[in-house]
């Protein structure tokens, strides 16, 4: 049972992290109808620049107490990761908006390789640490599972960015305008919509939160590589799809069971199998479900054909 | 055109073998190899200062062989680490006439290389290289004077028994990492703790909760990893995270202060194994250094096992009293010498019959000897 319980715990806290970097994808796929693949290295970028000012501010001053100096990280990371993503939209996509469809997928597939050789030429191929001595180190005990103050944070504030994004879409003007760019596009401009500021907004929106994940990511692991964003995408856009892409609440749900998911298969299709799968299957848990979702129910678990997108 | 080019050759090879008739001495070169670029270019350097060093005394006593005096010279390659490049360079050194190489600095690019050297009859010594597949080739050119992974998995193996008597282990899948663990369960089996847990994830994984919450509850006393620090140390902190209280145990990949900097106060205690011996364990070691350090400052890594390398091939070439490939591998394998490092003989393979491996572990965020164990 204690077993079961943080198994469960494990999967929530990464599942966590899936969510808040599918509601990226989501966002964009809502709106655009286009899969940004460059969202993961976004999540990167952020964990990277949050580590250089991190790193730069604890050997200034290392005196200052740990959690302003992360906060310090994330707030530079955050709007570093918006303009980031902007000039993605403003120069990868824009351009190619009423091109095929394959082009843009293609173009993100170039820009996400591009991005990761960029931060490889920035940081290099070493990985780099997060000074665990910032943060608090506690552990509790929930049910004979085990959870560090971390862990409790991630959650707890995944919570609070996805009431936080389904209020801005249901409840804002700028929500309004971005379910109406959603349904047509055309006829949102005819209306008076900035449909250019608009899909810029949500650029804007998913890649301040994948800034906020690529921090979570490598503060619970304590480290972060150029490299770490494109497993992380690919797992998060399963999650966008298993949810159903384009929902919001899809992507949250379809994030924390991908993650619960991961870690029960990974604890326990060993023992199940007797030993003859190991848990080196970790990662197909996640292309599994991608690959069964898309054969079965390809909306996904709360997608309605493009009734309520974005 | 033709005539004159023809004209040109005979001059020069009539001059040359003049000059070596009237001196009666010549010159061989001996090569290096090791990454001289890129993130372990400190590590290449080390090796060929190593090597520089050996034949600069060797030189100096003006040795001869076959009735001439020999002159060794150095031609130091950059293979960057890289299994391709390495094949490149070994071909290079060949054509410009090496007797034998001492290298390469990593089994990357040592074993690709080693192909090259044996289709060419060159002997070849690595400082360094630790993977078994380098000599279990069946080349009868490949040597090491460095502790094999199969010697530092059996150490591994007997020291995690004697740790605990339930064992769980944990490798990355590549060809070092899943190769350490394979010996070190065969190793613990052998001694007699009981292997609770065989676990596998990849060299690019971050997240080992679920596999550790497996392991968990299977009670282990010590957990090892085979594998690289990048994971190495996400697992350190992980099994904090969960309260796990086994003892965490690696191998070299995880004896690098990049563990203790990425883990941080969690790499506290973990205990990880270098083939070899400290420098101040050598039986002339704190001779070496100073001799070392006057010319090129601090030892990085390898240095003392290249230098021994040189020795060693030097040594065989004077037995053999002759500088020809063929002629003096057969010597080679006869080697018994007592270098810096200790006393080198090889086995039927290339390897040292008897490798040392020393054990050390996380102090206050410093690696510190433990133990040196003889297999």
């Amino acid at each position: 049972m204690d077993i079961f319980a943080q198994q469960l715990v494990n999967g929530l806290v990464l599942g966590s992290v899936y969510a808040l970097v599918a509601l990226g994808y989501t966002l964009v796929y809502g709106i655009l109808e286009l899969i940004n693949f460059a969202h993961g290295e976004t999540t990167m970028m952020g964990s990277m620049i949050a580590l250089a000012v991190i790193g730069a501010l604890f050997g200034v001053a290392p005196d200052l107490p740990g959690i302003m100096i992360v906060l310090a990280g994330l707030l530079v990371a955050i709007p570093a990761c918006m303009l980031l993503g902007y000039s993605i939209e403003r120069v990868a996509y824009r351009p190619l908006r009423h091109a095929p469809r394959l082009a843009p997928l293609i173009t993100a597939i170039g820009l996400s390789i591009v991005l990761q050789n960029v931060a490889m030429l920035i940081w290099g191929k070493q990985y780099i640490a997060f000074p665990t001595t910032l943060l608090p180190q506690g552990r509790h005990n929930v049910f004979g599972a085990s959870i560090t103050d971390v862990q409790i944070a991630i959650l707890v504030l995944t919570v609070v960015i996805m009431f936080g994004l389904v209020t801005l879409v249901n409840r804002t003007r700028l929500g309004r305008a971005m379910r109406a760019t959603a349904q047509a596009p055309a006829v949102a401009q005819l209306m008076g919509v900035n449909v250019n500021a608009v899909i810029s907004s949500t650029f804007i929106i998913g890649s301040a939160l994948a800034a906020i994940a690529g921090v979570m990511v490598s503060a619970n692991y304590g480290q972060a590589h150029y490299y770490m964003g494109f497993l992380l995408g690919l797992k998060a856009f399963s999650a966008a799809v298993l949810g159903g892409i384009g929902n919001l609440a899809g992507a949250m749900l379809g994030g924390l069971l991908l993650g619960v998911l991961e870690a029960l298969g990974a604890g326990y299709i060993g023992d199940l199998t007797g030993g003859f799968l190991g848990s080196h299957y970790q990662d197909i848990f996640a292309f599994l479900v991608l690959i069964l979702v898309l054969t079965l129910k390809p909306s996904g678990l709360l997608g309605s054909r493009s009734v309520e997108r974005a | 055109m033709k005539s004159t080019l023809l004209a040109l050759s005979v001059a020069l090879a009539l001059s040359l073998s003049m000059t070596a008739h009237a001196e009666d001495a010549v010159t061989v070169k001996i090569g290096q190899s090791s990454p001289l670029t890129g993130p372990q270019a400190h590590i290449g350097k080390d090796n060929d200062n190593g090597v520089r060093l050996a034949i600069d005394e060797i030189n100096a006593t003006k040795p001869t062989i076959d009735g001439k005096v020999v002159t060794f010279e150095v031609m130091s390659e950059d293979d960057q680490a890289d299994p391709k490049t390495a094949t490149i360079v070994a071909q290079r050194m060949i054509d410009e006439g090496i007797v034998g190489v001492v290298g390469h600095l990593n089994s990357g690019a040592t074993i690709p290389a080693s192909k090259v050297y044996s289709d060419n009859n060159i002997p070849q010594i690595s400082p360094s290289a630790t993977a078994i597949k380098y000599t279990a080739q069946g080349y009868k050119t490949a040597f090491r004077v460095m502790t094999n992974d199969e010697q530092q998995g059996k150490v591994l193996g007997a020291y995690a028994a004697k740790l605990g008597k339930k064992v769980a282990i944990i490798d990355d899948q590549t060809a070092y990492g899943q190769g350490l663990a394979a010996e070190v369960e065969k190793a613990a089996k052998a001694a007699g703790a009981e292997v609770v847990a065989v676990e596998h994830t990849n060299d690019k994984a971050t997240d080992f909760s679920a596999i550790l919450t497996s392991i968990k509850g299977k009670t282990p006393d010590v957990i090892f990893f085979g594998g690289m620090d990048p994971q190495a140390a996400p697992i350190a902190k992980q099994m904090r995270q969960l309260g796990m209280k086994a003892q965490l145990l690696g191998g070299d990949g995880m004896q690098t202060p990049k563990f203790i900097e990425l883990a941080g106060a969690d790499a506290d205690g973990a205990i990880a194994s270098i083939p070899g011996l400290p420098i101040e364990k050598m039986p002339k070691g704190a001779d070496f250094k100073k001799k070392f350090e006057e010319k090129y400052g601090q030892i990085q890594l390898y240095a003392p096992y290249a230098y021994d390398a040189a020795y060693v091939m030097v040594d065989a070439m004077k037995r053999a009293n002759s500088t020809d490939p063929t002629k003096y591998l057969p010597e080679l394998g006869k080697t018994s010498l007592e270098g810096v490092t200790g006393k080198i003989s090889f086995d039927a393979k290339g390897d040292l019959t008897s490798g040392p491996i020393t054990l050390y572990t996380v102090k206050g965020g410093k690696w510190e000897t433990l133990e040196t164990v003889q297999p």
